[in-house]
């Protein structure tokens, strides 16, 4: 504990924490909805293929639908019920589109589908124990919800590192420090299970250095059972000190390449919350049905940390938090840094739901108005990327695609930290994932010409290729019957 | 219940570009006061009329451009105006500040599309028209105060912006910096030269306070991160450098390093116009090449040019080489190779 981090983050933010609302009130099991809700929506925009139909009763861990071809984790119902219906509801997304959910009236009974007995993980293959997780549903639990079977799959990449991240760095945030707090071993036995799969002998975990009983915590479970290769190591608390990249940056001075991911550097990084969700799904074939979700603002009565079975509505969780104070103005999915508004509170938490946070007007101020860049530099000072803001955005306003690309447009991690300094107040998040939405287009516009022109070029040579050789043909078989026939003698024009 | 919703980043830092504006505005105070208090109210006419000009034209602006009249509140334009007011004689007649302001709005930043688009510094544009339409005006300045050899009062500096009489052309004279080119190019040593009455044991009398008194703004916008460090420091630097060097060399023909910094412009120059975020350099490496080169374009200029104070050419050139640093100087992002 006594080393330092290897490097401090570039740039960043110091931002008020408000971590104390939520983190004041003991860690409970939300009481169970009547209803649940599951979209159907996986990874990649495909939707997946119900295995239940409406009517059916599933059990606390069912498979409920999977993917049609791919082998994504499947949805797994939370809670014991009836399938009501498959029906078209709102998605818990920034885009408020509809797509179609299966729903649960819940019984009440909480049945979970019957366990059978493993063997101890370590004598089976890292194959199926990646299969196990994928099975299980198990998701990156820091925002991202990547499948975590495929990110303890690096493929042909030596590993040497697995980071475990816990530095919960955007405001009012407190899941993974109330998690901590409550299951350090969970999440260590997490750990070990992901260096077994990984074959590797260093796990480094980052906390954050204003979550002292979250440390403490840890550090204790470290002492209390023999851990072997795991480290627990502080960072300063600096938003965003927990993005992927910037952690592991922080912690061994290595930066993922541009376009590449940490498994091309040695590491793999995944949140504290999942390798809890790897411990219960490996060692009790628990499916992930749950997670905890911080209820926080000033617009909540009870801010707390619950855990949430998957598919809870939204406005079940705040009711049981107090209900909406007056103050109530903003719902939002996420921190106030990076998640989402909404405007409906009957949307479900998904696996990705850290935080709901019910904002007043203390918390988030009205978005003052838009004046131009006066090119002041603040947001390069504070970007953990290196980019120059300013630049990307005036050439995002001009629609210069070759500047964007050499200024690494596809760097920003859209953190927002250059929004939040800007003094014109410029929506520049916002600006950068239109340039991106842009530029990603155009990139594969000109791969299909490229394609197109290489099928038609190809094609055109081909043709050129079957002309010639056929020419040739009939220059053989001519040469053949001339030498059959008397010579014709050709008089000349002139 | 349905709540309203907005784009993330949902914080926000209380920070405005009005503000910044008013600020760098108000850091002018020290300076102006030094101003005032060596060369007399004069000063104070002056900005009254460049502000007000500046104010008229960007409204003006603004209604033919059929644009919201807000901009009048983000105190850009007074900035502006507060900038070319300090700069130019106090005691210059009126129709210099008016027409030095209503050109550094309509062509040093309306034309070009308002706030932010402006790729020359718009005060020091209007100064370098001004300084080239109007040369004889623009290079008599009023002397300090102790050294007046008439007592001029509020109403004779009225007299002399408003209804400009000759009467009191005797009053004006060369700054310090203009004489002592002039002088040096007679053949005078440094040492004979700043025997004279205008000159104070550091630079030009009331000079050195009025640049001592920018440097302080300059200082207290840099403790509030208002500004960078790059430019200003990378300017008086390379200033600093560049005349010690020829001081150092031939101490009778130049002027010392001290001089060059409490003269003229510099202090005005090196906190409150180079550092004009939207005609300069934008990259932190960037910066600091333009400030440096600043430096040196002022010493030269100075030394070897034809105008006695360099800062508003200096600038203007290296407005024109900020778009180039900006390119070759791109930080290196996350990810890419070292």
């Amino acid at each position: 504990m006594a080393t330092q981090p290897f490097m401090p983050l570039p740039g960043g933010l110091h931002l008020p924490t408000f971590k104390t609302l939520s983190a004041s009130r003991p860690l409970a099991e939300a009481p169970l909805p009547a209803e649940l809700v599951f979209p159907l929506q996986l990874r990649g925009g495909i939707n997946a293929v119900p295995t239940v139909s409406a009517g059916q009763r599933v059990l606390k861990g069912e498979v409920i639908a999977r993917a049609a071809f791919e082998n994504l984790p499947p949805l797994h119902a939370s809670s014991s019920g009836i399938v009501r219906c498959i029906e078209n509801r709102l998605l818990p997304h920034p885009s408020a589109m509809e797509d179609l959910c299966i729903i649960i009236d819940t019984d009440g009974l909480d049945e979970a589908l019957p366990l059978q007995p493993r063997r101890h993980f370590s004598l089976e293959s890292r194959e199926t124990l990646r299969a196990w997780l994928i099975e299980a549903g198990v998701l990156g639990l820091g925002g991202a919800a990547f499948p975590t079977g495929f990110k303890v799959d690096p493929g042909k990449r030596r590993v040497d590192t697995l980071i475990l991240n816990a530095a919960e760095c955007e405001p009012y945030i407190t899941c993974d420090d109330s998690l901590l707090q409550h299951f350090p071993h969970e999440v260590l036995q997490g750990a070990i299970i992901l260096m077994h799969i990984l074959s590797v002998e260093q796990c480094i975990i980052g906390i954050e250095d204003d979550m002292p009983e979250a440390c403490r915590s840890l550090e204790n479970a470290l002492r209390a059972r023999a851990y072997s290769g795991i480290r627990l190591q502080r960072v300063p608390a600096l938003y965003p000190s927990g993005g992927e990249k910037q952690l592991i940056q922080i912690l061994t001075g290595r930066e993922v390449p541009a376009g590449g991911i940490p498994a091309d550097i040695g590491i793999v990084c995944q949140n504290v919350g999942t390798a809890g969700a790897v411990y219960r799904a490996i060692e009790y074939q628990e499916p992930l049905v749950s997670r905890i979700v911080t209820v926080t603002g000033h617009g909540i009565h009870e801010p707390r940390n619950w855990i949430t079975r998957i598919g809870t509505p939204i406005a079940h969780l705040t009711a049981a938090s107090g209900g909406y104070t007056n103050a109530a103005e903003r719902l939002i999915i996420g921190g106030p840094m990076m998640g989402f508004a909404v405007s409906d509170d009957q949307l479900p938490v998904t696996k990705a739901s850290n935080c709901i946070l019910v904002a007043g007007h203390e918390d988030l101020p009205e978005p003052p108005e838009v004046m131009p860049c006066i090119r002041c530099g603040a947001c390069a000072e504070v970007c953990p990327a290196g980019l120059l803001p300013q630049q990307l955005y005036w050439y995002g306003r001009a629609d210069n695609q070759e500047r964007l690309e050499q200024h690494e447009l596809f760097s920003c991690i859209e953190c927002g930290c250059c929004n939040m300094v800007c003094p014109s107040h410029i929506p520049l998040v916002q600006h950068f994932r239109a340039s991106k939405g842009k530029l990603t287009l155009k990139r594969r516009e000109r791969e299909k010409a490229d394609h197109a022109r290489v099928r038609f070029e190809s094609r055109q040579s081909r043709k050129e290729e079957e002309k010639r050789s056929k020419a040739e043909a009939t220059r053989r078989k001519r040469e053949a019957l001339n030498l059959n026939t008397p010579e014709v003698t050709h008089t000349e024009a002139n | 219940m349905r709540f309203a919703t907005s784009a993330p980043p949902h914080l926000g830092s209380g920070y405005s570009t009005p503000l910044l504006m008013r600020s760098v505005t108000l850091a002018l105070i020290p300076g102006l006061a030094a101003s005032l208090l060596w060369f007399g109210p004069g000063v104070l006419l002056q900005l009254l009329l460049c502000i007000v000009t500046a104010l008229g034209m960007e409204a003006l602006v603004l209604l033919l451009r059929r644009r919201s009249l807000r901009p009048l509140l983000d105190w850009s334009a007074i900035l502006t105006a507060s900038l070319l007011a300090l700069s130019i004689p106090p005691l210059a007649p009126w129709w210099i500040a008016v027409t030095g302001a209503a050109f550094a709005i309509l062509f040093g930043k309306q034309l070009y599309g308002g706030l932010g688009f402006n790729p020359f510094n718009p005060a020091m544009l209007a100064y370098a028209v001004l300084l080239v339409s109007f040369p004889r005006q623009m290079t008599h300045w009023a002397p300090p105060l102790a050294l007046a050899l008439q007592d001029a009062g509020w109403l004779d500096i009225w007299q002399q912006i408003i209804h400009h009489s000759d009467a009191m052309d005797a009053y004006t004279m060369a700054t310090p910096l203009d004489s002592m080119k002039t002088q040096l190019g007679q053949g005078r040593t440094l040492h004979v030269i700043q025997e004279d009455a205008i000159y104070s044991p550091l630079a030009g009398k009331g000079w050195q306070s009025v640049n001592l008194g920018f440097m302080l703004g300059g200082l207290w916008l840099w403790r509030h991160k208002l500004i960078g460090w790059q430019i200003p420091s990378a300017f008086l630097g390379s200033l600093t450098l560049l005349s010690m060097g020829f001081f150092v060399f031939a101490p009778g023909e130049y002027p010392t390093p001290l001089f060059h910094l409490l003269s003229g412009g510099t202090m005005l120059g090196a906190f409150f116009i180079a550092t004009d975020p939207v005609s300069a350099s934008t990259t932190p490496l960037g910066r600091l090449i333009y400030g440096a080169l600043i430096g040196c374009l002022v010493f030269i200029i100075r030394t070897f040019g034809g105008y006695p104070d360099a800062v508003a050419f200096s600038v203007l050139l290296m407005n024109l080489v900020a778009p180039t640093l900006d390119y070759y100087t791109q930080p290196r992002v996350y990810g890419k190779p070292r």
